[in-house]
């Protein structure tokens, strides 16, 4: 069936993209997913709400005991304050030097420019300013819609569509890129902040040796799959790696899996580092050995 | 079966996390003391420092990617590599180099670069007024269906002489009208940045929200030049309108440019088009909010304490002219901006 084989494989739906600096070193960054933008937004829109709120309830006590003069500017400030949240909460965000609204930051996501340049004024006001019509605009045909039902079904049902396709448009492109992405030439990628895990080869000690047989039976992919696994050190997964590899490579059991593991480890990994450093890696373990 | 005790290290990785490692770390504490408070809190010396080590980093993930299979080093590398690249090249400048740069090129030039799309706009609404005025004219029954009756506040063909006359000059110490003024500008801004946004959708909605626009003015001048009240009319609303259509117009061009870029995206991919056109079409919606926030300004305060014909003529003359001026008189090209 053409249409089956046709699909594309696994590894390129992954969220990540090649992303080269100047200095021609391929990043390699990691976007972020549907749900993860999702949820950013959503504590925004959650935070903004409150001070909404917050503010609102502050203005309407205010104005109890205000004349007439403090009224009228109160409720400029109001209104003013209200177009400022709803247009500059995302725009100052994503402007200063983190490129994030707090969502975003708790998230650990920020907004960067696809082609590696900065991230400008400009690109950022699209990419906030499509929001209105994304969002902003539909909300408001269901409100106008809850208070006064008079629309028809075909507007209704319009709206809705309308609702969904921006709302989805995420999930219909590779780079989970809104409308407004899409314009701005912007999208949202992780930037986790990593510690330098230890060196599992590092400490210097006894080790066992294994023979050239036991040694050929992985590749690059085993190696960083038990790097994992030793990293993780959850002993379950411990005990049936080493049972599994002792099994293959027919060496009797010596009752220390992590010792052996990670003596495995590190003589599988000077030899495949060694193979490598003489031009040929081997990616896996059906890969022919050298 | 246990081997005697290594004299050198098993890999290679140990050996180049043992010369590196102390830099990746410098690096990483630097980056995170920006990422925390901004680059203002550097040293000089760490300022200096910074692009060094980053080089160094980049390049030692370079090293790491060809020879080393200790992935925990290489993804280390690369999240470190990417939150100083950020912090480098992705950041923007400072607030206030941003600011003034926005002001003495990026708007004026983003604006005068949409001319073609501004006159095609003007032209629009231009068209809708005329339209609006002899419908009007034709049949007064017209100006309910253009114009909601609560932005009509009154102001319809039914309507005398005398009442008509009291809304262009208003009494001075009416403060809810000032409230008002706040309300139109946050009213108009969401229409302008509509107005923009469905420019997406190949400008059609755009021309339409112009065309409307201007049906509404030309309905508004009918029924006050049926009444002999034009001039005062255009002073009225030459005050701030000046300032006000000509954002709307502009925010219509800038509509207009994203929509022509989609629709036609010339030898650039339709993409990279519209992303180009995009970003000027943000720079100028900026200056457009501004601008509103002049004509709300000019509105709420200057109409109210400006009370005759030709001193509101003459101010919404020259705030139009300075706005011309501002966009359109030829300037210095930067060398590199």
């Amino acid at each position: 069936m053409p249409w089956l084989r046709r699909r594309r494989p696994s590894g390129e739906r992954s969220l990540r993209r090649q992303f080269v600096t100047p200095e021609g070193v391929d990043l390699n960054l990691e976007l972020a997913g549907a749900g993860e933008r999702a949820t950013a937004f959503l504590i925004d829109a959650l935070i903004m709400l409150v001070i909404l709120i917050a503010v609102t309830i502050a203005v309407v006590y205010l104005d109890a005991g205000a004349g007439k003069a403090a009224d009228s500017i109160l409720s400029i400030t109001w209104l003013l304050g209200f177009f400022v949240l709803r247009n500059g909460w995302f725009i100052l965000f994503e402007l200063s030097g983190r490129g994030a609204t707090p969502g975003k930051r708790l998230l650990g996501l920020r907004v960067v420019a696809r082609d590696g340049a900065r991230l400008t004024g400009g690109a950022v006001v699209v990419r906030n300013a499509m929001r209105e019509l994304e969002l902003f605009l539909p909300l408001s045909f269901l409100a106008v819609d809850a208070s006064e039902s008079r629309l028809d079904a075909l507007i209704y049902i319009l709206a809705f569509s309308w609702v969904a396709l921006f709302l989805f448009f995420p999930l219909f492109n590779r780079d989970r890129l809104r409308i407004g992405d899409l314009l701005a030439g912007t999208w949202v990628v992780h930037t986790v902040r990593g510690k330098l895990a230890d060196d599992l080869v590092g400490a210097t000690r006894q080790r066992r040796v294994f023979s050239e047989a036991a040694l050929d039976l992985y590749g690059v992919y085993e190696l960083q799959t038990l790097e994992d696994v030793l990293r993780r050190g959850s002993d379950e997964a411990i005990v049936t790696v080493a049972a599994s590899i002792r099994h293959k490579a027919s060496l009797p059991d010596d009752g220390d899996d992590w010792g052996f593991l990670s003596d495995y480890y590190a003589a599988l990994c000077a030899r495949l580092e060694r193979s490598t450093m003489l031009g040929y890696r081997r990616e896996n373990k059906h890969a022919a050995s050298r | 079966m246990t081997a005697p005790l290594p004299a050198a290290p098993l890999v290679n990785a140990t050996r180049f996390r043992a010369a590196h490692q102390a830099t990746w770390e410098r690096l990483e504490a630097i980056v995170g003391r920006i990422e925390k408070r901004s680059v203002r809190v550097l040293g000089e010396d760490d300022l200096l420092a910074l692009p060094v080590l980053y080089r160094t980093t980049l390049s030692s993930l370079s090293v790491v990617r060809e020879t080393s299979l200790d992935r925990a080093l290489q993804t280390y590398l690369e999240q470190l590599c990417t939150r100083a690249y950020f912090q480098i090249y992705g950041a923007p400048g400072t607030a206030w180099r941003q600011l003034a740069h926005f002001f003495a090129d990026g708007w004026p030039r983003a604006v005068a670069s949409l001319w073609r799309e501004t006159v095609a706009a003007a032209a629009l609404g231009i068209l809708g007024a005329v339209l609006g005025y002899f419908l009007v004219k034709h049949d007064p029954s017209w100006f309910y269906s253009i114009i909601p009756a609560e932005l009509a506040e009154g102001r319809d063909p039914s309507a005398s002489a005398q009442a008509l006359k009291e809304v262009l000059y208003g009494s001075k110490d009416s403060d809810p009208l000032t409230a008002f003024a706040a309300y139109l500008f946050t009213h108009n801004a969401q229409v302008a940045l509509f107005a923009f946004a469905l420019g997406f959708a190949f400008a059609v909605p755009t021309a339409l929200l112009l065309v409307y626009n201007g049906l509404t003015l030309g309905a508004l001048v009918e029924i006050y030049v049926a009444k002999g009240l034009g001039p005062m009319l255009g002073g009225w609303l030459i005050i701030h309108g000046s300032t006000e259509l000509f954002a709307i117009t502009l925010a219509g061009a800038a509509g207009f440019r994203i929509g022509l870029a989609v629709g036609f995206p010339g030898r650039a991919s339709r993409l990279e088009s519209a992303v180009t056109a995009g970003r000027t079409g943000g720079t100028a919606m900026a200056g457009v909010v501004l601008m509103l926030v002049v004509a709300g300004l000019l509105e709420g305060i200057g109409r109210q304490t400006i009370q005759l014909d030709w001193e509101r003529y003459a101010l919404g003359g020259s705030v139009f002219v300075g706005w011309l001026v501002y966009y359109y008189l030829p300037r210095k090209r930067h060398a590199l901006a």
